[in-house]
Order: C-alpha cells, then structure tokens, then sequence
C-alpha cells in the first residue's frame, strides 16, 4: 500500500516533464493554428486581423506564459478547448478512448491467446520441424507492416469472398455490440498478428531457458507428467518475460494505432493525435499526450505489480 | 536374490551422434536391497550421467541411452525394465520407488511455489491425496527431515530458507513416497561442512529407518567412508574399480582409485601441514599486512529517506598480522564474514571502521607499490570471455597507469611459464583453457603487479580434486619463490591444512580462534573450531555418523548502535589463542 502511495506520488512529476517535452516540441513544428487553418489564405490576412486571430487562439503571448496558463488551467481539470472541434479536449479524447482501449485488449487477447500455446508448443519441440514452422510464421508475423497485412486482409476477404469489413459509423460496444465486433476484430487481429508474433517468440525463449532449470529436472524426478511439467512448474516461471513485453506493447496500443485506424477508417486517439498535429490544435495535441502517458504509467505499474504476484522473490519498493 | 536394480553396459551419448559421443561407455553394477552404493570420480567422469540414466532423466538433459541395460524390482516383485519403457510408466516409477536429490539445493526447487505445495505434489502424484490429508502428509515429511516448525514453514518459499533447509526439503520430497531407491547426486557439494555432516547423518537415519538402497554420487573420497556399503570409483565414463568399502579404501588396485585416496588433499588433523616457511619468532620483521579492529557494517534501512533501523555485523572486530613469504588461512562457513575481510582488505567494500597496514615492509625491492591483489573462487566467471588472454594480462598494468612495453610482454610471457601454461596462449581466449588452467590464468593475472600480498578467495575450491593438489603445489612454490604473503580464503579444512602457515576461525564475523596451523588443528580450543573440525569427512572414519543438530546460525542483524563485547583471550601456546566462551 506504501509502496502503490510512492509510486503514485511520481506520477505528477513524470506528467509534468511529459507536458514541458510536448509543450515546447509542438512548438517548434514550423506552422502555427491560423496556418495551418486557412492555408495559403493565411497570407491574405492584416495584420490586424492576424493578431485578432492570435489573441483567439491564445497563442500571441510568449510561450512561458501560454504554457502557465495550460498548467494552471490543467490544475483545475481544465485540459483547453479543442480549436478543430470547438469542444473541451477531455470530451474529445474520452469519446475517442473506448475504441482505442476496445482495440488494444481486442489485440492482447488475440497475441496471448494465440502466441502464448504457440510459444509454448515451439520450446516444447524445440529444433524439430514444427517448432521451426512456428518461428517462421513468427518471423513474417514480426517483419510485416501493419498496413500490408490490412490490406491483404481487406482484399481477400472482398475479392476472396466478397464479404467487406464493416464499415460506416462506428457503433460503440454498448450500444450495438455485434456492430461493434463486426467493426474491430478485422483491426484488432491486424494489431494481434504482430502482437502475436512477439509473443511467441518471447514465450518460446523464456519456456526454453526454465525447462532447462534445475527444478524442472526436479518436478519430473517427482513423477509430474510432461503437462504438469509445463503449466505447474515450467510456465509461471516463464510468464515474467511476457509480462513485461505485453505491458510495452499494450500500452503503445493505449496510445492509439495511426496505420490501423486509417486503414479501416476508425475514429481512435492515433487518427485524431495526428489530425491535431496538423491542424495546429495545441491543446488537443498537449492534453492527449498527457492522456497516453498518464495510461502508460497506469500499465507500468500494473506490470511491476503483476511481477510481485507472479514472483515471491521480487518485493516492491526495493532496489 | 534379485537385485533391485542390476546395471549392466549401460551406455549413454550425447549430441546428434550419441553412438559416437559417449560419457558413459559400459557401466555396469548391482546394487541389493538396504545396500547403499557410492559412485565416486571427477568431473565429467560420467557419474551424474549414470545417475540420471538410471529414472531416464536423462532424455530430457539431452541425452541418449544407446546401449545395455537396466531392470528395477519393483515393490510387488515383478522386474520392471527401465530400458524399454514408455514416458507414462516411468512417471510412475519416479517419485515413487525411485527419489532422487541434486546438487544444488537453492536452484533445485520451483522458486515461485511454497515449499509446501512441492511437497504435497507427490503425495497428490503418487498416493492420490489432496486437500487437508496432502497438507497433513507434507507437514509429517518435513518433520521427519527435522524441519522445526514445520507447519509455518509450508508456507514458505524457497527464498526464505537457508541451503542446509532447503536440501532437507528435498530430501522429504524425494523421500516423500517412501521410494525404495534414492539417487543422490553430490547432495552435499554446495553446502557448508557442518550443515554437510547435517545431511549425511539425516540421510544415514532416514536410510536406517526406512531400509531403502542408495546410490550416492560424490567427487569427495573422504564422504563415502561415513555412508557407503559399496563403491564404484569411475574415470571418463568408465567404472575403473568397484567392491566393497573397505576394499576399496585400503587395498585399492587401479592407479586412479589411488591416486584419489593418496594424492589427493585428505584432512590429517593437522599432521600434514607444511614444513617450510614458519614464521621466525626471533625476528622482528614487518608485516605484510597488518589489519586492526576491522568493523564492516551494512546499514538495514527500510527505505531510502528512512533512518537505517540496524546493521548487519558482517565483520566484527577483526586482528590479523600476515608476515612476508606466509599464508593466514581465514575458514568459517558462509555467511560468517571471511569473503567481506578478504573484500574489505581489498578496498572492494568500505570497512565501517579498523586501519590497515600494507606492505610495510617489502619482500624484494621490485615488488610494487600495490601490493594488494586478488584470486577469485570461479575461474569460470572471473575472466572476461571476450577478452585475450594478453589482454587480461595487460589489464592490471593498464588499470593502474602503466604502458604496455616489452617489459611488460617479457613479464606476461615469464608469468605464464611460470604457472605452467603453454606458450602460445596470449592470443588466445578463456574458454580454450579448463578449469584448472584458468586458475593458474588468475594466479598469473594477480601476479601481474608483482604484489607482496595475494587475496585467495576459495580459489581452489571449484576445481576437481587432483586439480585442486597441482593448483596447490604452484601456490606454494610461487609463495617461496617470491615471498608473496597470501590470505587464503576456504571453508575446506583439507585444503587449509596444506597451504596454511597460520589459521584463523571467523565465526559470526569474529575471530574465534588463530594461531599456528598444527596447533589449531591438532588441538582445536574453541567450541566451534572443534565442530569445524569433527565435521570434515574423513576415509578414516567409517560408519560414523554425526548428531543432527537443528540449531540455526545466529543472526548478523544487530540494532543500531549495538557494540559487541570485548573479546576476552585464552592463550593456549606460543602462537595458539582462542575466545574464551561464556
């Protein structure tokens, strides 16, 4: 319980850091919010005009003061105004987040479910054919982009099959779930793939360093059977290497998937990060890094408390 | 009679072509019921191959059976053929009629399942129960090892016990079932010598009480006096005498079996310690190294901000004076400080408090003005692999400012001559030498610098016997040849015996006692040297089994601001005195 307190209690300053580094890198993009919304016409402004429009978006005041009035704004819940979509950055991002988060767990689930037995089963028969069947598909699966795999999919299942992935609105989970599933798991099992490919392979090493351990040879001097063997005393001692990989993935996924959400025209966080970087949208931008890092640390944490829970030997909060 | 497990040309390989790859070529032996058998070599002599050919283990080590073979008798009388059978019967088989325990307690048990759950698997495996009566069953197995407290410690996991504990834990395990054969593979090796006396008296009344037969592995001829009916002594994969013990021991036939009990450190209660080099009591020489009031203490703090709420006493108060051309042997059992002195004289940790005093005075004019150096336990893990071995060479001379010249390569070239290395070695890499070599790679490293004084932290001590005697020898002759004081490092009274001049018995980070070698150990003083001492195995003793004692070594953690009572001294001889106990 201490221990969760003085983890929590870094999560400010870690924020803070985060939002100097995005504060101050945005800035330095060339370009500025009437730029980048009227284009070329921009140039067709006053000056008079120009600084109006500046004062409107609160951007003709040095950057230190822009970046107080942030913070302070941010010290009371207020994360800005979202220029693109005239609305309070926090509604946007949380209306986008559920399909972000939907599709990360959509796509863990896919990589554990799959890569975990496929990793297990390849160390299980290790250097015979089928465990290098599996680490070749692994190999493709890690070396692919996710946009040529999309595509492929997209493709065979339209010309293949003449059925097409569900486009159209997005229809939240709670509202239609079928709709729903229909519209993300083609996503998620783009994302899983690779996901899936990573898994295997660290499921696969790490189950080939503990099944030749000393207490591996002990449980079978017992009389285990090779699946007790396996799942009792092989695979808990093999998961923390797992762990620590689907927590990284995970929360990259927590950040939104730019080429997955483009290829199958989601409205997620990384479709929306990367409008607002080119819209100019500070706010927007500024208050959705702080959003996926905030999530990244809630991961991490997870992580190291899932590492405690898994290994009796690791204590929290020592060095 | 049958007997319950006949051995004939077992042959096991290795590798892809295991007909072509053999360690172990022809092994054939017959072991009764109630007998215990002792299977003695080097290593890769194949000893631990035939041990873990006989449950099959050793499928899944990589291994391949490619010839003879093997019949058990089962419990119901029928002959089981351990050759032939499939996966699923002879998990049957293991566990319960065959027990097995290994060589390395701590890495032996799942680390992340309590102790008590490993043991309830084989009664769950092998006699169905589950639940309370498994729970009820284990608690009973660790009792009988002489676990205290057993209830609590189920719970525990492997981490929270000490190396003694969690061997017996393995031995309840292998014995859980009440197997009729129990493999024993070098169950001792990594343990402390009196915690070692701890498992061979339990062994020899689990063995008394439940009649099993035994098949101990063991590189130490001295163990198997105490335990074995018969012995089977084995040399690159090939058994090269067996009969009974005595036989063996006193009227061995091959040459190696001769070599072993002949050449080969044997503790002699301190009647083979060494002729030359005394130290001259007339003489008012300087020391080498004098070390006073050495304190090293490691703050307990219980996070980083906090207060430390006490403080390992890992060294306590130690006096030492090592004169030029001597050893000063420091034995103690781990945990008991002698590595954090050696550290602690070294500079690699901070002594809390205490003055040394180093090469006072020097044995010959070139020697250097950093007279300190180091031979570490693992050869294996002490040399950078991806170095040459001129490189490590040339690495001290570099670390303290020097330039590589002609001088420099003259002295690597003489060096490695010296310790018996061919000599074309400098361009080539750590993992093209044996264990032994790498030693003398180590001796010839700290040699580099020529220092007055050498640290020798267990430097023997992961070496194979006859290669431990030769390392020896060049420590000796190197001693005479250059003067070097060592401070010799080791939980091994053979070895002591024959290096030492003086010795000094830490216990709980104190000085129990020190003085001249054959004093302290012909007529140890102090409680604890003399429990030192009964402990070491000797083929002298045959038969002779230890009181199981169940007492815990003492904790280190003091609170802060604890002072240890001043040490009051008997003197029992010109160089010979001990604390007095309370």
């Amino acid at each position: 319980m201490n221990y969760l307190m003085r983890r929590l209690a870094t999560f400010p300053l870690v924020l803070l850091g985060v939002s100097i580094l995005v504060f101050v890198a945005i800035r330095m993009v060339p370009g500025d919010s009437i730029t980048a919304m009227l284009g070329t016409e921009a140039g067709l402004l006053t000056p008079a005009q120009r600084d109006s429009l500046a004062a409107y978006f609160g951007i003709d005041q040095p950057w230190f003061v822009q970046y107080w009035r942030w913070i302070g704004g941010i010290l009371h819940g207020n994360l800005g105004i979202s220029v693109t979509y005239g609305r309070p950055v926090l509604d946007v991002i949380i209306e986008r987040f559920p399909l972000t988060l939907e599709l990360a767990v959509l796509s863990m689930i896919i990589a554990l479910a799959v890569g975990m037995p496929a990793g297990i089963f390849a160390a299980t028969h290790n250097e015979k054919l089928s465990d290098l069947g599996v680490r070749m598909v692994a190999m493709i699966g890690q070396s692919t982009p996710s946009f040529v795999l999309g595509l492929l999919i997209i493709y065979t299942l339209s010309a293949g099959f003449g059925v097409l992935p569900a486009m159209g609105e997005f229809a939240p989970l709670w509202q239609d779930p079928l709709r729903n599933l229909s519209q993300l798991i083609l996503p998620a099992i783009t994302l899983g793939f690779a996901f899936a490919a990573s898994v295997t392979r660290i499921s696969r090493s790490a189950m080939l360093d503990v099944l030749s351990d000393d207490y591996v040879r002990t449980a079978r001097s017992k009389g285990a059977s090779a699946r007790s063997v396996i799942w009792r005393h092989a695979l808990p001692n093999a998961l923390i290497p797992v762990v620590t990989l689907s927590g990284i993935e995970f929360g990259y996924l927590l950040g939104g998937a730019v080429i997955v959400e483009q290829i199958y025209a989601l409205p997620g966080l990384g479709r929306m990060v990367l409008d607002a970087i080119q819209q100019r949208d500070y706010a927007l931008v500024q208050g959705a890094v702080l959003f996926i890092a905030f999530n990244f640390m809630i991961v991490n944490l997870l992580v190291d408390l899932a590492y405690v829970a898994l290994d009796p030997r690791i204590r929290l909060g020592e060095p | 009679m049958t007997p319950l497990l006949s051995v004939s040309d077992l042959r096991v390989g290795f590798g892809r072509k295991p007909h072509a790859n053999e360690v172990v070529r022809g092994v054939s032996f017959d072991l009764a019921d109630g007998e215990t058998l002792a299977i003695v070599g080097e290593s890769g002599s194949g000893k631990s191959v035939t041990a873990l050919s006989i449950n099959r283990l050793i499928d899944f080590g990589g291994g391949c059976i490619t010839g003879g073979a093997m019949k058990l008798k089962r419990a119901d009388g029928s002959v089981f053929d351990l050759m032939t059978a499939t996966e699923p019967q002879l998990t049957g088989i293991r566990g319960a009629e065959i027990g097995m325990i290994f060589q390395e307690p701590m890495t032996s048990l799942n680390p992340v399942l309590t102790i008590g759950s490993q043991i309830e698997e084989s009664f769950r495996l092998h006699r169905g129960l589950t639940g309370r009566q498994a729970t009820a069953a284990a608690k009973d197995a660790l009792d009988r090892v002489r676990i205290p407290d057993a209830a609590r410690r189920l719970k525990y996991t492997p981490n929270q016990l000490s190396g003694g504990m969690l061997q017996r834990v393995m031995i309840a395990i292998a014995l859980a079932c009440n197997p009729r054969l129990l493999i024993a593979d070098e169950p001792t090796t990594a343990l402390d010598v009196t915690v070692q006396a701890q498992i061979m008296a339990l062994l020899a009344e689990l063995k008394r009480q439940t009649g099993m037969s035994m098949i101990f592995i063991t590189h130490d001829i001295g163990l198997v006096a105490g335990i074995a009916d018969k012995v089977m002594v084995m040399q690159n994969g090939q058994a090269v005498e067996q009969g009974e013990l005595n036989q063996i021991l006193d009227k061995a036939q091959h040459p190696y079996t001769q070599h072993l009990l002949q050449d080969v450190p044997h503790f002699a209660n301190g009647s083979a310690t060494r002729a030359d080099g005394q130290r001259d009591k007339g003489a008012s020489t300087e020391p080498a190294l004098k070390v006073d009031n050495l304190v090293v203490r490691f703050p307990l703090k219980s996070s980083f901000f906090s207060r430390a709420s006490g403080a390992v006493h890992a060294v306590d108060g130690v006096d030492f004076d090592l004169m030029p051309g001597e050893t000063l042997a420091i034995v103690g059992e781990s945990g008991s400080g002698k590595s954090t002195t050696a550290r602690a004289v070294l500079g690699l940790v901070r002594s809390t408090r205490g003055s040394f005093s180093v090469g006072v005075r020097k044995a010959s004019a070139q020697q250097s003005a950093l007279p300190v150096q180091m031979v570490f336990q693992n050869p294996y893990a002490s040399l950078n692999p991806r170095l040459s071995i001129e490189t490590i060479l040339a690495e001290p001379v570099i670390a303290t400012g020097g330039r590589v010249n002609i001088k420099t390569r003259a002295r690597m070239a003489g060096l490695l001559e010296r310790v018996g290395l061919p000599k074309n070695s400098l361009e080539r890499y750590p993992h093209e030498f044996s264990g032994g070599q790498r030693q003398r790679l180590c001796i010839a490293r700290a040699l580099m610098l020529n220092p007055s004084v050498v640290v020798l932290d267990e430097a023997v001590s992961a070496l194979d016997v006859s290669v431990q005697a030769k390392v020896l020898e060049l420590l000796v002759d190197l001693q005479r040849e250059f003067g070097l004081a060592y401070l010799f490092i080791s939980h091994d009274m053979a070895v002591v015996e024959r290096i030492a001049h003086r010795i000094a018995v830490i216990y709980a980070g104190q000085i129990v006692e020190i003085g001249d070698a054959t004093s302290v150990l012909s007529t140890p003083q102090h409680s604890y040297t003399k429990k030192l001492i009964a402990a070491v195995p000797t083929i002298d003793r045959r038969h002779e089994h230890f009181e199981l004692d169940t007492r815990q070594v003492p904790s280190l953690v003091r609170p802060q601001g604890y002072e240890p009572a001043p040490a009051r001294w008997e003197q029992f001889g010109p160089d010979h005195r001990a604390r007095a106990e309370a």
